[in-house]
């Protein structure tokens, strides 16, 4: 397995000021426990609350972080124990910070990689013209920074992370701050660069639609425990999710019953909403419903993710 | 062989990010030029204040003009050199606070390097060239008979001070991983240690001197070479040869300012803070 976490903890000590000179020393489990492993070539969603303890992984799988315990190890490397032989093999993303070169034009920050890390002369070529091709940076490259917007600086951001060829990039809140076109690219990239490439990609977000386009695997983390790993799909399972189909009647009529096929969940003048099992097929549902009602006009919303997992994370919670 | 190596790397990526610092500065030309000369002339206020003390006195502490301008001249050299090279490290605590610290971490360099050359400024080369104006007022007038050891012994306060004031930045830094908001006391020991030493020992109390030569190596810098130049009696009648420790001193401040160093990054990897 290319990425192997096998029990890993991490532990913060706390210390908060209780009074002038005096603290109060607390242990706060930010990770508790968390095994999984990652294929080559795998695109992994990875979600969670705020706190819940994403970032604190993130940074133990880069070697910003010393495990407290368990087993880690990134292409065979511990990364906290070698950091710098890793930095060569792994690109990172910071969504909210960027280490391009502010007052400088994006072109010396790529510069200053290809001498960093080493890339021979033809490979940083070959790298830069295909990220400035698909992230579109042609124009910018003489630009300096701070004249960017967020969506061409989070581009020049993920290229910069790219150029000394990593095996692994991890995304922290890629997307965050983004207009739906700059999203767009961005995804469009990392779907080309995972599927093209083969470049393992472990992202975080609180964007579920970066999960739904990019993701076959979700990995929920809440309260530094694992709540689910698997597809997608199985995540509206697991969490119990429901589509609603909303139907529009000739008039105001009573809720709909259409025993335990459906409940109506919402009534608003000749407008109903029907909460359905998610997977079902809507196709029977809307049958009789159209058999026994005077039915206008129809549609289907699907389950949105995001209460999906609010609920697990309630569910956690109260567990 | 290991430890060469890493030292080559660590220089290496010194040169590199220095360099983009030296560009990213010289964006913005007018600026740049205000600052220097700003620098220049704030520094040089610095030693027209002695000027103006011994306008009105001969002597400060019994040391005469070319004698303090002489202790002057080598710690703003010393220090400025310390300060070109490794003076940014005070930003450190903010780099922590606000997160772009980990960024640091996953490049293949090593650290120190990168926060050593993080907002690397050019033009704190105006304290490095008054400080050497003054140093060479100073040899010059000063009443010396030179001898060899003498001669030498210039060169190497000036590049062992450096050592030591790095040394004391590097600590500084160490710190910092502990107290991010500690960027003013690293301060107070850099700026005010360099301070200090342009005076001569004989104007501060004892317990002072005691303090900046065996807590802080500060006397080595200059006060106890120079006294040997100037055949003055040494502060706290510390043997003849502690003239000549200075490589020794520099050198053991260097290693524990590393070991420091190394503590402070590897408590920040284990807290995050």
């Amino acid at each position: 397995m290319f990425i192997e976490v096998d029990g890993v903890e991490k532990v913060f000590d706390v210390r908060r000021k209780t009074g002038f000179l005096k603290r109060e020393r607390r242990q706060v489990r930010a990770v508790d426990s968390i095994s999984f492993t990652v294929a080559r070539g795998e695109m992994v969603g990875y979600i969670g609350p705020n706190g819940a303890g994403k970032s604190t992984t993130i940074k133990m799988l880069t070697g910003i972080l010393t495990p407290s315990g368990g087993r880690l190890r990134v292409a065979g490397i511990d990364p906290s124990r070698e950091r710098t032989r890793l930095a060569h093999r792994i690109g990172v993303v910071f969504g909210q910070r960027t280490t391009l070169w502010w007052d400088l034009p994006l072109i010396d920050s790529y510069r200053l990689m290809h001498r960093m890390y080493r890339i021979p002369d033809d490979r940083y070529r070959e790298n830069l013209d295909r990220c400035v091709e698909l992230l579109e940076l042609g124009g910018l490259l003489e630009v300096p920074v701070r004249q960017l917007s967020l969506g061409q600086r989070m581009r020049g951001d993920i290229a910069a992370a790219l150029l000394h060829d990593p095996e692994v990039l991890y995304l922290d809140e890629p997307t965050i701050g983004l207009d739906v076109i700059s999203k767009a690219k961005v995804r469009e990239f990392l779907r080309e660069l995972n599927g093209e490439r083969g470049t393992t990609v472990l992202l975080t977000t609180h964007d579920l639609q970066d999960i739904e386009q990019l993701c076959s695997r979700v990995m929920v983390i809440d309260h530094g425990r694992m709540v689910y790993d698997g597809a997608l799909a199985g995540l509206h399972e697991a969490g119990g999710s429901e589509r609603i189909l909303v139907v529009d009647l000739e008039r105001e009529l009573p809720p709909i019953e259409v025993g335990s096929a459906a409940r109506v969940v919402k009534v608003e003048g000749p407008r109903q909403w029907l909460a359905f099992p998610a997977g079902e097929s809507a196709a029977g549902l809307v049958a009789r419903v159209a058999a026994e009602y005077p039915l206008v006009d129809l549609s289907v919303r699907e389950p949105d993710i995001e209460a999906v997992i609010a609920r697990m994370y309630a569910e956690k919670a109260t567990a | 062989m290991a430890e060469a190596t890493r030292l080559g790397e660590g220089l290496r990526a010194y040169r590199l990010i220095a360099g983009m610092w030296i560009r990213s500065t010289m964006t913005y030309r007018t600026s740049f030029a205000l600052t220097v000369v700003g620098n220049l002339l704030i520094t040089g206020m610095d030693f027209a204040a002695i000027l103006l003390m011994f306008s009105q006195v001969d002597s400060l502490g019994g040391w005469t003009l070319p004698e303090v301008a002489l202790l002057y001249g080598l710690s703003a050299t010393a220090f400025g050199f310390a300060d070109l090279l490794l003076g940014s490290m005070d930003v450190l605590g903010g780099r922590i606070r606000d997160g772009s610290f980990d960024t640091l971490l996953v490049r293949p360099a090593p650290v120190l390097a990168q926060v050593g050359a993080d907002q690397f400024a050019l033009r704190r080369l105006g304290r490095i060239t008054q400080g050497v104006l003054v140093l060479g007022y100073a040899l010059v007038a000063v009443d010396v008979e030179w001898t060899a050891a003498k001669v030498l012994l210039v060169p190497v306060m000036v590049v062992c001070g450096a050592v030591i004031f790095g040394s004391l930045f590097v600590a500084g830094a160490a710190f910092q991983f502990v107290a991010q908001d500690a960027a003013e006391v690293q301060n107070a020991f850099t700026y005010g240690g360099g301070t200090l030493l342009q005076y001569p020992p004989t104007v501060f109390g004892t317990d002072l001197v005691r303090g900046v030569t065996y807590v802080l190596p500060l006397a080595f810098v200059n006060w106890v070479p120079a006294a040997y130049v100037l055949g003055r009696p040494y502060p706290l009648d510390l043997p003849e040869w502690a003239a000549f420790a200075p490589p020794l001193v520099a050198g053991g401040f260097c290693v524990l300012a590393g070991l420091a160093w190394r503590a402070g990054l590897r408590a920040y990897r284990s807290t995050g803070s």
